[in-house]
C-alpha cells in the first residue's frame, strides 16, 4: 500500500506518550492533508508540543501509529534521515548555530546533508533568506539579530531543506511583542504558498485566520477540533468554552 | 651582534655584571638550546594532553561504570599529588623497571631518557585538568541545540564535528589556554631529572661563572616575556573566536 | 573552578561531581594503595629472602617521613598566611583609584604569577642572605625560612587575582548605592564588599592552597629537609635498592592524596553551594 497524494500527509492513530509516570498524550488521532495549515491549541502542559515533536521523531512513542507520507514513525528500524528531510521544524528557542552566520544557518543542512553544491546551496540560501525578508542579514551572526529576526532565520533554515511539512513549536512564545507580528506574516506566506504547516500557538487570532483546521487538547486527548469558524464560535465542550473565554 | 655582544663583555670587565650567555658563544648556545628544550617539551606535552583530554572525556561518557570510575579516579590522582612526586615516580620507579638497550658507545642506557618521561609524566599531570576541561565544555552546549540539528537531518558525526566541538571549544578556550600556560611554567620540574631546558642550563651557566644574582635575574624576565607573549597571544586567539552579538 | 560562559545560549560550565569516584568510597583509598606499595613486594619477598622486604624497611621509615610530611604541611600554611596577607593588600592596591597604585600593583602581580614556582624558589634561595643584621642581631635565615619566603611570592600575586577578580566580579551597583547612601570608599570595600567578596574568593583561595602543598616537594630540590628530601635519603641509605623506588614515591603520593583529596571535594562543595546562592 503506497502514499498517494490524496492520503494524509501525516496521519496519527491513537498516540500514547508517557514520559516515566506521567502520562502526556492519551491516544491522539489527527489528519493532515497536503496543503492544510493546522493549529493546535491548548492550555499549557496538555502535550501539544510533544505531540509535534513525535512527527519528526524527536520523542518516540509507546504506542500508536504516526504515519508521514505513508512511512510509519513509531518503527525502530527508522530511518530518521529520510523522515527529517520531509519533516522541517522551527523551534520555540530558535535554536540557530551561534557560531555561524545566517546564510550559513540556512545553507549548512543542504550542503551537509543533502549533499547539494556549495554555489547552489548558497544561491538558494539567498533566495529564501530575501523571501523571509532578511536581505542584507545575510552575514549577521544569530547573536547580532533581534529575537524575530532570528526567528525567521531559523524558518528560512528549515524551507532550505525543501520539506514537505513544517512543524511550528510556539514559535512566537519567546519573542518580543513587536517582533511577533513579522514571524507571524513570514508563516502566512508560506501557507499561501501551500506549505503544509503544523502550529502549535498561542495566537488565537492567527490561527483563526490562517488555519484550516483547529485542534484543541487538553491533559493529552483532543477533546474538540473544526474549521476556525466553527470552533471558535460554536465550541462545544465546556472545557473549550472555558479555555477560549479565558484567552479571548 | 657582535657589537652588542663585546658591549656586554666590556660591561661585565667594567662593573661586574656578568651575562656570559651573551658575550660567550658557548654559554650562548646552552641558553639557547634550552629554549628550545622548554617550548620543545611545552608542545610536546600539550600534544598529548590535548589527546589524553579529549579521549579521557569521551570514556567518561562511557556506559562502564568501571570505565568511569577508572578514569575520574586518573583524574583524581594527578591533581591531587604533587606533579614532582609524580615526575620521579615516573622517571625512577616505572624508569628502572623498563629493560635498558645497548647504547652507540656500547654501554647501557634506559630505554627511555630524561626528556621522555618528563613528557609523559608532565601529559599525564595536565591531561587530568583537560578531561574535566573537555567534558564541561561537551556538556555547556545546549541540548535544544543538538535538537535542531537533529531535525535538519544531521547525523550523529556531523552534529560532534559541526556543532557540538566547535562550540564546546569556544567555551573552553579559556580554560585551556590557562592550563597551557601553567604547563609551561611547569616544565620546569624536568630540571630535577637533568633535562636540559631553561632552568637547568642557567644553572649551568652559574655554576660555571658564579654569576647566581644575573642568571636568576635574567630567568625571571625570560619567563615573565615567553609566558606574558603566550598570554598576550591567547587573549587575541580568544578575542578572534568570540562569537559575535556575545558577551562584552 | 566554575568556568562562566559569556554566550547565553550555552550553558554556563559545570563542574560535576566526580562521582564514581567517591562512591568508591575514601576508604577504599588505603586498601588500594596498600595494593599498591605491597604488590612488588609479593615478588620480591619471594625471591630475595635474605634482604628485608619493601614493605619492612618501608614501614621501618614511615615515622620520620611523616615527620618530613608534616613539615612540609607546616611549610605551605606558613607560605599561605604569609602569601595571603602581601597578596590581599597588592589585590586592594590592584582596585586602588590612584593610577601608579594600581599600575604598580598590576604589574609586581602579572610579574610574580608568570614566573615558575621553581624558578621563584630558587630566587629566593640564592639571592636572600643566610641571616641578616639587625641592630647588632644576628638574625639566620635558614633554608626552610627562605622557602616559605619563596613559596610565598606566587601565593602573594594569585591571591592578588582572587581578591582583584572577586571585588570586579561584584555589580557596580553596590558600588553606586553605598556611595549614594555617603560612604566613604573604604567604607564601601569594607563594610559591603570584601564581606561579600568572601564567599567568592574562599573557593580559588582554597584550591591555591592546594596548589601551594603539592608545591612544598620543590624545596626538596634546593636542599630543604622535607617529605621528598627525606625519601631520597631513606632510599639512598637502603643502597639504592630499585624495588623500593615505587613503594616510597607511591608512599608521598599517597600522602599528599589523602591531604589534598578532601581539601579539593571540600572546594567543589563550597562551590556549588555558593553558586546555588548567587
Amino acid at each position: 500500500m503506497s502514499w498517494t497524494p490524496a492520503d494524509p500527509m501525516v496521519s496519527l492513530k491513537n498516540v500514547h506518550k508517557s514520559f516515566g509516570d506521567l502520562k502526556v498524550l492519551n491516544g491522539v488521532s489527527l489528519d493532515v492533508m497536503k496543503g492544510d495549515v493546522i493549529c493546535i491549541i491548548g492550555p499549557s502542559g496538555s502535550g501539544k508540543s510533544t505531540l509535534i515533536r513525535c512527527v519528526n521523531a524527536l520523542n518516540d512513542i509507546q504506542q500508536g501509529s504516526i504515519l508521514v507520507e505513508g512511512q510509519e514513525v513509531n518503527d525502530p528500524k527508522l530511518d530518521k534521515l529520510e523522515l527529517r528531510k520531509k519533516v522541517g521544524m522551527v523551534f520555540q528557542q530558535y535554536n540557530l548555530f551561534p557560531h555561524k552566520t545566517a546564510l550559513q544557518n540556512v545553507m549548512m543542512a543542504p550542503i551537509r546533508v543533502l549533499k547539494q553544491d556549495k554555489a547552489q546551496a548558497e544561491e538558494t540560501a539567498r533566495g529564501l533568506i530575501k523571501k523571509v525578508r532578511l536581505e542584507g542579514k545575510e552575514n549577521a551572526y544569530p547573536g547580532e539579530l533581534s529575537g524575530g529576526q532570528q526567528q525567521r532565520v531559523a524558518i528560512a533554515r528549515s524551507l532550505a531543506m525543501r520539506p514537505d511539512v513544517i512543524l511550528f513549536d510556539e514559535v512566537t512564545a519567546a519573542l518580543d511583542p513587536e517582533t511577533v507580528g513579522e514571524v507571524l506574516q513570514t508563516i502566512k506566506d508560506l501557507a499561501e504558498d501551500g506549505m503544509t504547516c503544523i502550529l502549535v500557538t498561542h495566537e488565537m487570532a492567527f490561527a483563526r485566520e490562517v488555519a484550516d483546521h483547529i485542534y484543541f487538547t487538553d491533559r493529552g486527548v483532543i477533546v474538540e477540533h473544526g474549521p476556525p469558524e466553527t470552533f471558535f464560535q460554536n465550541a462545544q465542550d465546556p472545557r473549550t468554552k472555558e479555555f477560549l473565554s479565558q484567552i479571548l | 651582534m657582535e657589537f652588542v655582544f663585546e658591549w656586554f663583555r666590556t660591561l661585565y670587565q667594567e662593573t661586574g655584571i656578568n651575562l656570559p650567555f651573551l658575550y660567550d658563544e658557548y654559554d650562548r648556545n646552552r641558553m639557547i638550546d634550552g629554549f628550545f628544550t622548554t617550548i620543545w617539551l611545552s608542545l610536546v606535552c600539550l600534544f598529548f594532553s590535548v589527546i589524553i583530554g579529549i579521549i579521557g572525556a569521551w570514556l567518561q561518557g562511557s556506559a562502564f561504570k568501571w570505565t568511569r570510575r577508572i578514569v575520574n579516579g586518573y583524574i583524581q590522582l594527578f591533581r591531587n599529588t604533587p606533579p614532582l612526586v609524580q615526575l620521579y615516580f615516573f622517571y625512577f620507579a616505572i624508569g628502572t623497571l623498563l629493560p635498558r638497550v645497548e647504547n652507540d658507545w656500547g654501554g647501557q642506557s634506559p630505554i627511555l631518557g630524561s626528556f621522555a618521561w618528563a613528557a609523559i609524566s608532565l601529559s599525564f599531570f595536565a591531561g587530568a585538568f583537560n578531561v574535566e576541561i573537555f567534558r564541561s565544555g561537551i556538556e555547556a552546549v545546549p541540548k535544544s541545540t543538538v535538537e535542531a540539528a537533529e531535525a535538519l537531518g544531521f547525523s550523529k558525526l556531523q552534529i560532534y564535528r559541526d556543532i557540538t566541538l566547535p562550540l564546546a571549544f569556544r567555551v573552553v578556550l579559556p580554560a585551556l589556554n590557562n592550563n597551557l600556560v601553567n604547563l609551561v611554567k611547569t616544565t620546569t620540574l624536568a630540571y630535577a631529572i637533568a633535562v636540559p631546558e631553561m632552568l637547568y642550563e642557567a644553572n649551568q651557566i652559574w655554576s660555571d661563572n658564579v654569576n647566581v644574582t644575573e642568571m636568576m635575574f635574567f630567568l625571571l624576565l625570560a619567563y615573565f616575556v615567553l609566558v606574558g607573549v603566550l598570554v598576550g597571544g591567547m587573549n587575541r586567539w580568544e578575542r578572534a573566536m568570540k562569537i559575535p552579538g556575545y558577551g562584552g | 573552578m566554575t568556568y562562566k560562559t559569556d554566550l547565553p545560549v550555552m550553558l554556563p560550565m559545570k563542574r560535576r561531581e566526580a562521582e564514581p569516584f567517591l562512591s568508591l568510597k575514601m576508604w577504599y583509598i588505603l586498601p588500594i594503595a596498600l595494593l599498591a606499595i605491597l604488590g612488588p613486594n609479593l615478588v620480591v619477598a619471594q625471591s630475595t629472602p635474605e634482604s628485608q622486604s619493601p614493605i619492612a624497611v618501608l614501614l621501618n621509615w614511615a615515622p620520620l617521613l611523616l615527620k618530613g610530611f608534616i613539615f612540609n604541611l607546616v611549610i605551605s600554611v606558613s607560605a599561605m598566611a604569609l602569601g595571603t596577607f602581601v597578596g590581599a593588600i597588592l589585590g586592594l592596591g590592584q582596585i586602588s583609584l590612584f593610577a601608579p597604585t594600581r599600575h604598580s600593583s598590576w604589574f609586581v602581580t602579572q610579574f610574580f604569577r608568570n614566573a615558575p614556582w621553581l624558578v621563584l624558589l630558587f630566587f629566593a634561595m640564592f639571592l636572600l642572605p643566610f641571616e641578616i643584621n639587625l641592630f647588632g642581631f644576628k638574625i639566620p635565615f635558614p633554608d626552610w625560612f627562605k622557602a616559605i619566603l619563596g613559596l610565598s611570592l606566587p601565593v602573594m600575586a594569585n591571591v592578588s587575582e582572587i581578591v582583584r577578580g572577586a571585588v570586579r566580579s561584584l555589580p557596580s551597583g553596590q558600588w553606586e548605592a553605598a556611595e549614594s547612601l555617603a560612604y566613604t570608599r573604604l567604607q564601601t570595600l569594607w563594610l559591603i564588599i570584601l564581606p561579600q567578596c568572601v564567599k567568592r574568593m574562599l573557593p580559588p583561595w582554597m584550591n591555591l592552597y592546594s596548589i601551594l602543598t603539592m608545591a612544598t616537594v620543590l624545596a626538596s630540590i634546593v636542599g630543604v629537609n622535607e617529605v621528598m628530601t627525606l625519601t631520597g635519603q631513606a632510599l639512598a641509605s637502603e643502597g639504592g635498592r630499585p624495588d623500593l623506588l615505587a613503594p616510597f614515591y607511591g608512599f608521598v603520593l599517597l600522602l599528599f592524596f589523602i591531604y589534598c583529596y578532601p581539601i579539593a571535594k571540600f572546594t567543589v562543595w563550597l562551590e556549588t553551594k555558593y553558586a546555588v546562592i548567587s
